[in-house]
């Protein structure tokens, strides 16, 4: 009898091989290739179930809407599983589990980024009309005016910033890939770039405001002393993200041009930067937008203004960050000229926000552009 | 135009690892040179000396005398630029410059090196160097489409064209085949047979019957021991070389029974 049942289990599906009575030869033995599977209505079925679950024990218990979300987390995390054993086997048991943990991890970090999103549009977006965009602060007392003053400010000093860090940080990255490779400067050289990277925003303010303190006298207030603090953050950044990208260009094309007789220096313009550029434009414009949003610089070294100055040599800019830090910060004479400066502050942050993103879309669109064509 | 080169007593070093010794030869224009033997014996490295695209890697170095036309390549006052305007290269994997089209690749070694030209200068620069390469036919009606649209063939034999724009005197090719399927590999050793009246031509090849069908001379390289520098083992005309070899060595590596 028990024998019998070992060869059932062994070539289980034998019915139609009457002949085939031989456990031991493998070669026409038949192995199974389909499993028992949930079908594909299983997780939502049982995102359902666990939730519903969920909800009949908050009701009962007056939960709030996060142990609602929490508790029926926690019943699909241990029931999708459970039920994936009893009915697929263990790795596929395993494979739910990871698969939910990472769909949750996934989540949770992008609570935050919609969080934010939500909040700024939803406070700032009421304060967006043609007068906030194309008016300033001067003359306004309490509410009223726009921030015009603070976009053009930080504009102009930020595009200031981009024509000092951007050739000095593409020449800086050009050495130390072209020239440098490996010796003893180029390596000094990177470790004070990674150093760099990690300066916090305040130190390049003092700086800025030092050297101005020197050549002004003291308390400087001067735009052009932004920029040189926001150019000292953004140098590192366009300095790695260039290196990078000249790496990635293959010795191969170097080679090719020295064959053809070509002087070094037109390699690296005609061939080397050519085939880095998208990736260097996009660098550059991600360097942009990181610095776009600095504060602490601008505070200690632009100032602030209530009105518009487009010349960066003379005197103090509004930006949009100082902006939104002296107007949520600041005391109103009257509740409603808090309010209005509050909404000011949002509003600030919202065209802040769309303005770095225009940026991020910009260095996408520019990078897919200038990349090598392959033609196919 | 097509030059000679004499090669005498040469040490080749990458930093304090001397990897090919003593190596004379003299290379005859207007004639296919062809270098063959077992991977890592040197056959590449002492190919890049020819035209100094040796010391493009950092740490190399050359012992010993390159001659050109009756100037020691490695003399102090040698310009390494104009060695490479002369001397070109092909190289194993095609490499056209992905920015440039099809046309800008094979003006690039003019371009590049600025020499003003009128439109119909260099149409005619690019037609001629094509048609030397045996490409005009296939890409003539897509001349501005980017280069890395080829086939791998097709940018090989674009390379060539590249390097042939230029008019150098001496052509250095390396392993210019192994990427390639036959079609392309005897497309490109037809256009050797054809260059070989106007360039002097040298090859590094893996492939014994290439250098046998393409080939006047023939270098064979080989390690004298495990760890030990590469070196020119036997230096013939390829009819010698492949029917009567001086060195047993060499008779083994050919015949297949190699040790």
């Amino acid at each position: 009898m028990s024998g019998e049942d070992t060869d059932m289990t062994q070539t289980p599906h034998d019915t139609h091989e009457p002949f085939h009575t031989d456990p031991s030869s493998d070669l026409s033995s038949h192995v199974p290739l389909t499993k028992p599977q949930l079908p594909a209505i299983a997780v939502p079925l049982a995102a359902a179930v666990a939730w519903g679950l969920s909800g009949l024990i908050s009701l009962f218990m007056e939960w709030p809407v996060a142990g609602w979300v929490v508790l029926g987390w926690v019943f699909f995390v241990l029931g999708m599983p459970a039920w994936a054993n009893a009915v697929e086997g263990r790795r596929k048991a395993t494979d739910r589990l990871i698969t939910t943990m990472v769909w949750t991890t996934f989540a949770v970090a992008m609570m935050p980024l919609v969080a934010v999103s939500w909040t700024v549009i939803e406070r700032g977006a009421p304060a967006l009309t043609v007068e906030f965009l194309t008016s300033d602060q001067s003359g306004v007392i309490g509410v009223g005016g726009g921030i015009l003053h603070a976009i053009i400010g930080t504009a102009i000093i930020t595009l200031v910033a981009t024509l000092i860090s951007v050739p000095v940080g593409i020449m800086a990255a050009v050495y130390l890939v072209e020239y440098g490779k490996g010796n003893r400067v180029a390596r000094v050289l990177t470790f004070l770039v990674d150093v760099m990277t990690g300066i916090p925003s305040i130190v390049a303010g003092l700086f800025a405001l030092a050297l101005f303190t020197l050549l002004l006298g003291p308390l400087p207030r001067i735009a052009i002393g932004g920029s040189i603090a926001l150019s000292v953050l953004m140098i590192p950044i366009v300095v790695r993200s260039t290196e990078e990208m000249l790496k990635l260009v293959p010795d191969e094309l170097r080679e090719g041009a020295y064959a053809l007789g070509v002087p070094k220096w037109r390699m690296i313009t005609k061939v080397v930067l050519p085939t880095a550029l998208g990736g260097i434009i996009t660098g550059a414009t991600l360097a942009v937008a990181r610095v776009a949003g600095e504060t602490a610089p601008l505070l200690l070294i632009a100032g602030t203004l209530r009105s518009i100055n487009t010349n960066p040599f003379d005197g103090a800019m509004q930006t949009l960050p100082v902006l939104i830090f002296s107007e949520a910060t600041k005391g109103g004479a009257k509740p409603e000229y808090l309010a209005a400066q509050i909404e000011r502050a949002w509003g600030a942050a919202l065209v802040l926000i769309i303005i770095v993103m225009l940026l991020n879309l910009l260095a996408r669109v520019v990078g897919s552009f200038f990349s090598p064509k392959t033609g196919r | 135009m097509a030059k000679s080169i004499d090669v005498s007593d040469l040490n080749i070093y990458y930093g304090d690892f001397l990897a090919v010794s003593g190596v004379n030869m003299t290379i005859k224009a207007r004639q296919v040179t062809a270098f063959i033997g077992p991977s890592g014996c040197g056959k590449s490295t002492v190919l890049r000396t020819l035209n100094r695209m040796h010391e493009v890697i950092p740490g190399a170095r050359v012992e010993g005398k390159v001659v050109v036309d009756g100037q020691s390549l490695y003399d102090p006052s040698i310009d390494p630029v104009a060695v490479r305007r002369q001397i070109g290269m092909v190289f194993q994997r095609p490499n056209p410059f992905p920015t440039m089209s099809i046309y800008d690749n094979v003006l690039a070694g003019n371009r590049l090196n600025a020499k003003k030209m009128k439109k119909s200068e260099a149409d005619d620069i690019v037609e001629r160097s094509l048609k030397g390469a045996n490409l005009w036919n296939e890409v003539k009606d897509r001349l501005g489409r980017p280069g890395m649209g080829l086939s791998g063939g097709q940018q090989q034999r674009l390379c060539i064209a590249r390097a042939i724009a230029v008019r150098p005197q001496v052509l250095l090719m390396d392993e210019p085949c192994s990427a390639l399927d036959p079609i392309s590999t005897s497309a490109i050793e037809d256009l050797i047979h054809e260059l070989k009246s106007e360039y002097t031509i040298v090859i590094v090849t893996h492939n014994m019957q290439q250098a046998a069908r393409v080939s006047d001379d023939t270098g064979f390289f080989n390690l004298k021991a495990t760890g030990e520098p590469g070196q020119l083992v036997e230096f013939n005309p390829t009819k010698k070389m492949f029917t009567n070899p001086d060195n047993d060595a060499t008779e083994a590596y050919i015949s297949g029974r190699f040790g």
